[in-house]
């Protein structure tokens, strides 16, 4: 089932004609409109009526998230003020929040990505679509809600939290679609369980998450855990918001919406565009958006491209599940760690909880990490013994996976936070020394 | 009938092992004896109490991390080389203790010694053989 089967299903260079046309449209757009751009374009010697193909893309300079930051809050806006309808922003975590802003269109064609992901995970107008991520500021809340209601869906817009009663919904009102971050997903499946209810009393059966990474080991315990399938789904708000790309019921990478963002796969230290299916920086190119549209947009993620037609019969081009971003990355003793790869270590030994913490310090100027890890049954014995063979062997895979020694801490059951956001997995107490 | 151990996780921080006992004494559970295996990052909460199976369904209810293991009870005189009598009868049986506590009754001389041991029949028989007196679970479970 398609939601816009002429647009997914549309062969390469037809897309690529309806892509350059619309690349045109938006690199004048922004070039008349946006003072950044302008300066930027004219240092690079480029003038809009350079850009007559897709391929002609690779000439033009990047976005950075800085660019939105020195700008703050409406300066890379290319539509005046009266045409916007809608501002978010970023929470800000890791510096100054980041405004964005849509007009009426810009919202209509958010929600039409989101419509087309629902669509291509199996979703349809008579699902009940439980919304639990945030409502406010964040994308995710409103981002999904449009979209499952542009498709027809019941929505239950939910929002995160009070989780006991998230449960209650579930049950009395049938949700069929929990759209989610996989971490709060994590969460409610262990609520699910520790209420005594199985999975099967629910109607539950697909999740749409997104918002952080995760792995697939992960995806797994979720499908257990709540009896469904889940499925990525990918965006940020620069860019747009969640719905950029989304997994089909293949679950074998997630379909970008071309027609709107063009995607590139860079060497993130030379900025170079690599070759399809080589890991490297995804890079966006909003080609409709109005009042935000970023060119270039380095997003941090890591990611792979797969340009072959898929067997659900889509012809846009596939991105891998992200592994984790630039900036996630941990420098060790100067190896490089995404929190991913301890994630899909731990849910690879038997009988480990899903839940963990990364601590990283520094001890007398050499850098430490120690990975909190619940103690679970089958990980519990009466005897030290056991237990610290346990021990050893996940220190052991950790070492054999990252190429670091790391220390493993047994805490008490369910002592690690539970998010219902974004999971904060990393303390980094190098930062305050 | 057999002696069950009740092992409970303890995380290495203060008020841990207060949490868990706040939970036995609210639930009315008497510990019988007890012994904690400390490392550096967490330790084990050993005990012996009136109904193991009880009391590992409590402090599950309550989010510990609990599991029963089979323990051998054993009478010895709380005099002088006691204990050693039967430590050497096992250690010639070719049996290892993985851990063991004591303690001394209220009446009589005499002390009762918790044992888990790697071979429970061949400990007990052992034991019995070289006539020292088992401990039957019913002594301290009811």
């Amino acid at each position: 089932m398609y939601y816009n089967k002429k647009i997914e299903t549309m062969e390469r260079e037809e897309l690529k004609k309806l892509q350059a046309e619309r690349l045109k449209k938006t690199v004048e757009r922004v070039y008349n409109n946006v003072p950044l751009y302008r300066e930027r374009f004219d240092e690079y010697g480029i003038k809009p009526e350079h850009i007559k193909t897709v391929d002609d893309l690779k000439n033009l300079p990047f976005t950075y998230k800085t660019d939105l930051r020195d700008t703050y809050p409406y300066g890379l806006f290319a539509a005046p003020m009266d045409e916007v309808v809608r501002i978010h922003a970023s929470s800000g975590t890791t510096g100054k929040q980041t405004v964005v802003g849509y007009t009426k269109n810009d919202i209509d064609v958010w929600a039409e990505c989101v419509a087309r992901g629902i669509v291509s995970v199996g979703g349809s107008d008579k699902d009940i679509v439980h919304v639990s991520y945030g409502y406010g500021l964040f994308t995710g809340g409103l981002g999904l809600h449009d979209g499952a209601t542009k498709l027809g869906a019941a929505v239950v817009p939910v929002s995160t939290g009070n989780t006991a009663r998230q449960i209650n919904i579930f049950k009395d009102f049938g949700s069929t679609i929990l759209c989610c971050t996989p971490s709060y997903a994590m969460y409610l499946a262990e609520a699910v369980k520790d209420s005594g209810i199985s999975p099967d009393e629910l109607k539950l059966r697909i999740g749409i998450f997104g918002a952080e990474p995760w792995t697939e080991e992960m995806r797994q315990e979720i499908e257990k855990g709540l009896g469904i399938k889940a499925y990525d789904i990918y965006g940020l708000s620069e860019v747009c918001g969640p719905g950029v790309a989304c997994n089909c019921y293949m679950q074998n990478g997630l379909h970008v919406q071309e027609d709107h963002f063009i995607p590139e796969i860079i060497d993130p230290d030379t900025g170079e565009v690599l070759p399809e299916g080589e890991s490297g920086e995804l890079v966006f190119t909003c080609i409709t958006k109005e009042a935000l549209p970023l060119i270039r947009y380095r997003t941090r993620d890591i990611s792979s491209l797969i340009y072959g037609k898929c067997e659900c019969g889509r012809t846009t081009v596939r991105m891998t599940k992200p592994c984790g971003r630039t900036d996630d990355m941990l420098i060790i003793r100067g190896v490089n760690v995404f929190p991913s790869q301890v994630e899909s270590v731990l849910l690879n030994i038997e009988g480990v909880s899903p839940h963990y913490h990364i601590t990283v310090d520094r001890v007398n100027n050499l850098d430490t990490m120690e990975v909190a890890v619940e103690m679970s049954p089958s990980l519990f014995s009466d005897s030290v013994k056991v237990i610290q063979e346990k021990e050893k062997i996940i220190k052991q895979a950790l070492l054999s996976t990252l190429n670091i020694s790391v220390g493993v801490k047994l805490v008490g059951p369910k002592t690690i936070s539970r998010s219902e956001g974004k999971a904060n997995r990393v303390t980094d107490l190098r930062k305050n020394k | 009938m057999e002696i069950y151990q009740v092992s409970v996780f303890v995380e290495n921080k203060s008020g841990k092992l207060a949490d868990i006992t706040d939970v036995l004494s609210e639930n009315g559970i008497n510990i019988r004896a007890l012994c904690i295996a400390d490392t550096a990052d967490f330790g084990i909460l050993r005990l012996i109490v009136e109904d193991p199976h009880k009391t590992e369904k409590i402090l599950m209810e309550n989010g510990f991390t609990v599991t029963l293991t089979k323990v051998i009870g054993a009478r010895i005189s709380d005099t002088p080389g006691g204990l050693s009598t039967v430590l050497r009868i096992l250690s010639d049986a070719g049996i290892s203790i993985e851990y063991l506590y004591a303690f001394i009754e209220k009446t009589a001389d005499r002390a009762s010694v918790i044992l888990r041991v790697d071979d429970d029949v061949n400990a007990e028989k052992a034991l019995t053989e070289n006539d020292v007196e088992l401990i039957d679970g019913d002594a301290f479970h009811e």
